[in-house]
């Protein structure tokens, strides 16, 4: 047992507090936006330049002028704002984003992240994480905690280029939230019906208490 | 000065030449300069190199240059929807500088606004800032990025008036204004071009002091990612 991409998204919203300006990147992180808890009402940025996502929009509100930083198509809310690519990249660097959610390939004990290529193999390009995880307030990782051979992701060191040294602050995975912490990685939670012994076993990157 | 151009092939007469630099506005296919584009393929510019955060997709958007071999070198954040692109690329066709996403941004808005270098925390501690100049302001260390400035841009906004203030239209504004401010002539192309005094002059997203030529067209828009819900 462990926890599903949906339980993740889950899991993952429970970190939104009230009145925040977060960010959420592509795939799982996009699914957390369905699980906001009740009475938290958050605004999403997105980078390619709006604040304030409204959900997808229905087939007759479909706008090819309006999409999300996955190139999706959405919708607007009654405070949403536009503005162009050099001004969104000025409040994420400036430290007004209070949070960003994004995906990982690896991370490391301390707190570094890659998720943008794999060399020789895959080059998608780095697109706005690099800025983000150097700019907002706080980094949250959701991820699988192993690849698809069962090789731990949550590594000593990462093996692939970086998106940023030392930048994460806490990590979601299928199998518990682990924190950032001087030395290591601390376990902060359990993912339902995952015990410490399992957890430990699956992580390379150095257990703290 | 008569900025109003008939077509997209005679807005860009006189403006291009093999192996210049472009910077062209969008975010995947939303916000390009279509008209724009398509005249560049037809016009066999080539060896061009081309500051857009994406290089659109296959067959579409800036993905027909690459087809045509037209492209020496892009200046780009994401490539992920190109799988010419990334063919090219890995076989050492096509020459790819990685920039941020942000740090491109402001390369061309710096560039626009006269300024040559700016320190960004961004790509510290990444191969993005191998070879960059390292320096630290209170306690934090920044890497020097450089301004843009490009011998033309390309962008697509919503409206303009004749004297070419434009006004872009919800998120398909994103890479244009800063692209707008970094090309030594920008051609701007847009779905409607009205009279002067037509535009509210505090609506105006960029100043027509920017735009040198301009062009109305229909746009095909196309979708990458059509996500609907139930209504």
């Amino acid at each position: 047992m462990a926890w599903d991409r949906n339980q993740l998204a889950a899991r993952a919203a429970q970190e939104l507090k009230d009145g925040m300006y977060v960010n959420l990147g592509i795939g799982i992180p996009t699914l957390v936006a369905n699980y906001i808890p009740k009475g938290v009402s958050v605004t999403l940025q997105s980078e390619n330049g709006m604040l304030g996502i409204g959900p997808f929009p229905t087939e007759d509100q479909v706008d090819a002028d309006l999409i999300n930083a996955g190139k999706q198509t959405i919708s607007e809310l009654p405070h949403s704002a536009y503005f162009d690519s050099a001004q969104s990249f000025a409040m994420i660097r400036g430290g007004k984003i209070a949070m960003a959610i994004l995906g990982a390939m690896e991370v490391s004990e301390k707190g570094d992240l890659a998720n943008w290529m794999i060399p020789g193999k895959l080059v998608k390009g780095m697109g706005g994480a690099m800025d983000l995880v150097a700019g907002v307030k706080r980094v949250v990782v959701v991820m699988d905690h192993a690849n698809k051979h069962g090789v731990s992701k949550v590594l000593h060191e990462c093996t692939l280029p970086l998106t940023g040294r030392a930048v994460v602050d806490r990590i979601i995975t299928n199998l518990g939230v682990l924190d950032v912490v001087p030395g290591g990685l601390k376990i902060v939670e359990l993912a339902d019906g995952v015990s410490e012994a399992e957890l430990r076993a699956a992580t390379e990157a150095t257990l703290v208490n | 000065m008569k900025k109003v151009y008939a077509t997209a092939a005679e807005a860009l007469e006189g403006l291009l030449a093999d192996g210049m630099t472009m910077a062209a506005g969008g975010f995947g296919l939303c916000g390009i300069p279509e008209l724009l584009i398509d005249a560049l393929v037809k016009s066999g510019v080539k060896d061009i190199t081309i500051a857009s955060n994406n290089c659109g997709v296959d067959g579409f958007g800036l993905g027909q240059l690459l087809d045509t071999r037209q492209i020496k070198k892009m200046i780009s954040s994401y490539v992920g929807e190109n799988a010419e692109f990334m063919r090219q690329y890995l076989s050492g066709e096509l020459e790819l500088e990685f920039n941020p996403q942000g740090t491109l941004a402001e390369r061309m808005r710096a560039g626009g606004a006269g300024i040559p270098g700016f320190y960004t925390k961004t790509g510290v501690g990444t191969v993005i800032a191998e070879g960059k100049e390292h320096k630290d302001f209170n306690g934090e260390t920044y890497i020097l990025e450089t301004g843009l400035v490009m011998d033309l841009a390309i962008v697509k906004a919503w409206k303009a008036d004749t004297s070419g203030n434009l006004v872009f239209r919800k998120t398909a504004r994103n890479f244009n204004a800063p692209a707008a401010t970094c090309g030594r002539v920008c051609v701007a192309e847009v779905e409607e071009i009205v009279p002067v005094g037509s535009l509210d002059p505090d609506c105006i997203h960029l100043p027509g002091i920017y735009v040198h030529r301009i062009i109305a067209g229909k746009h095909e828009k196309r979708i990458e990612q059509r996500t609907v819900r139930e209504g």
